[in-house]
């Protein structure tokens, strides 16, 4: 089975017999991957039927809501804790960063770039909240509530003390262009960082 | 029941039996010198001995847990939803046993069974036993039967406290527990419930101290009442509120303390037929081994150090209308798991039926509990 690009590169990022916590973990994709490796853990999702499947590929999960915390796990009890493609669709993805480095010795976070130039053009010139291959909503039903662009996910980080320590930038069929590596904020679509407690 | 079986049913059972002579040492500090075990099995054993799944009772269950006794039986075992083949616990790749605790009254040693020393029966001197009572003397069974570890020990309710308790104190006898309806131990609430159902059962004029065979009759009221409260425990109010809501029996109101609604007339229904398969000694002494269950007391009341030596990967299962042991008391279980860094899932089955939801064909929970138990199967299959 191959797996989706963001998975590849957070599961390139995680050395063998880690133990991770996975954030909405999906059909548990990842965690089944990382188990080849050795690595231990545990995925969350609260969708009954990515659940099922989770439990069906023999991948420890746990029904959960993101939004009420991880208070069920202990500080520092994961070497990584994953959450790809999720952080904007919490309620609160401050507090949910702060938990995911309480009990995370590391952070591995992916989301889409808002500040993607398509997102601008139909923003700043089309005067529209931006449709797109990675943000396929309509304003009015998406799940994605707290849309962030690369500047400010690192704006974040420097407030609460995390740094980076690792960061991918890709387009959305998953490729890192010269635009990208030049300009990440306006030609990346797809951004994942690894980040750590405390200056680097 | 028809002539014939449905397709996936086990079939016709005949319940076998262990008699072992070895006195057993129980948590109370006495000693049963000899006893028995009443057991049903479904599927087979394979040459290996390593696709055995042990199924615990609750309260009031028994050994009967799938499939018929006779043709004439009416209802198939307690648990046929989620046993047989194709089922949850599907008895084509699994050999299911299912005692019925010490402390039984439907066959197994018990107050309602004869003390080999004596002559006569046990009645209120059949000891308390406990959930680590039962543990050990399954485990003399599963010896019996060459099952050296089981793929999986299931349990809901009681029979789930039991399962955990498996994994905590045989740790190297259980591949998978599965933990459904269950808590790390009883509330003060749930306690009370049970000292309110044996008051009932006590204050019953005929109950005799426990010796009412002696006297030749049952305490009726007293078991029935208890039934009847822990019944109530056992349903939610939306499950009561959908199947009877405030109807009445006879259409309208007639002003006097007869049974008038339909909850009053399944009430008390309940009672009866519960009377007529129980035994109050039984029931006093189950209740008692819920009340006394707590396997973090020997760790400083430290669920997680309890946990610790768990082997097993774990399942953990909940229903949300469930208030006798809410989805909170399951995640009591999950997060001592979660803290010992164990393998563990848990999933909250919406549910309106309460507690009973455990012995209910819920969609979404068989088929998490089929997945799950697929996977043991393809850890026993290689």
């Amino acid at each position: 089975m191959t797996l989706r690009v963001d998975l590849q590169i957070i599961s390139d990022w995680i050395p063998d017999n880690a133990h991770v916590l996975d954030l909405g973990c999906g059909n548990g994709a990842l965690l089944k991957h990382l188990q080849q490796r050795n690595v231990t853990g545990y995925g969350l999702e609260i969708d009954n039927s990515k659940f099922t499947e989770c439990i069906h590929s023999g991948v420890n999960v746990i029904q959960a809501d993101l939004d009420v915390g991880l208070g069920q796990f202990a500080d520092q009890s994961f070497d990584f804790v994953i959450l790809s493609q999720t952080l904007q669709a919490v309620k609160r993805p401050d507090f949910l960063l702060r938990e995911i480095m309480r009990v995370g010795k590391q952070g591995i976070i992916g989301f889409p770039n808002f500040g993607h130039w398509q997102c601008r053009v139909q923003l700043g010139l089309g005067g529209k909240m931006p449709v797109s291959k990675n943000l396929p909503n309509a304003w009015f039903d998406t799940p994605n509530i707290h849309l962030c662009t690369l500047k400010d996910f690192e704006k974040i980080c420097d407030q609460y003390g995390f740094s980076v320590v690792n960061r991918s930038v890709v387009n959305h069929e998953h490729k890192d262009t010269l635009g990208i590596r030049l300009l990440p904020n306006l030609f990346g679509q797809i951004a994942v960082y690894l980040i750590h407690n405390g200056k680097s | 029941m028809s002539d014939s079986l449905p397709a996936d049913s086990v079939g016709l059972v005949i319940p076998s039996h262990l008699h072992v002579e070895t006195p057993l040492d129980l948590e109370c500090g006495r000693t049963l010198p000899q006893f028995d075990l009443i057991y049903e099995t479904y599927g087979q054993l394979n040459t290996d001995k390593s696709n055995a799944v042990l199924i615990c009772h609750a309260l009031s269950g028994d050994h009967h847990a799938a499939g018929f006794n006779s043709l004439e039986e009416r209802k198939p075992g307690w648990w046929d939803s989620a046993i047989g083949p194709g089922k949850a616990i599907d008895t084509n790749h699994f050999f299911v046993v299912c005692p019925n605790n010490l402390g039984g009254c439907k066959g197994s040693s018990g107050p309602n069974t004869i003390n080999p020393e004596t002559g006569k029966l046990y009645g209120p001197d059949f000891p308390i036993v406990t959930v680590t009572d039962w543990v050990k003397s399954q485990a003399i069974l599963a010896d019996s039967l060459g099952i050296q570890k089981w793929a999986a020990v299931v349990g809901g309710s009681l029979g789930g406290m039991q399962a955990l308790h498996w994994a905590i104190s045989l740790p190297e006898r259980v591949a998978h527990v599965l933990v459904i309806a269950a808590a790390p131990k009883l509330s003060a609430q749930n306690i009370a419930f049970n000292e309110v159902a044996r008051t009932a059962i006590k204050s019953d004029p005929e109950f005799h101290q426990g010796r009412y065979q002696e006297f030749n009759t049952v305490p009726r009221q007293g078991l029935g009442l208890a039934r009847m409260l822990g019944h109530i425990t056992y349903l939610s109010d939306e499950a009561m509120g959908e199947k009877f809501g405030r109807e009445l029996r006879s259409g309208k109101i007639q002003y006097g303390y007869d049974v008038e609604f339909q909850i009053e007339s399944y009430l008390r229904y309940q009672s009866i037929s519960f009377v007529e398969r129980f035994d109050a000694n039984t029931y006093l002494l189950m209740t008692k081994a819920l009340d006394y269950f707590d396997p973090a007391k020997e760790f400083n009341d430290d669920l997680t150090q309890a946990v610790k030596a768990i082997q097993a990967k774990s399942l953990i299962i909940s229903f949300t209308s469930d208030w006798r042991f809410s989805p909170l008391r399951s995640l009591e279980i999950v997060n001592a798991l979660l803290s010992a860094g164990k393998s563990v899932s848990y999933a909250e089955i919406e549910a309106t039926q309460g507690h009973d939801a455990f012995l209910m064909p819920i969609p979404r929970y068989m088929e998490i509990f089929a997945s799950y138990m697929q996977q043991v199967a393809k850890e026993v299959n290689g």
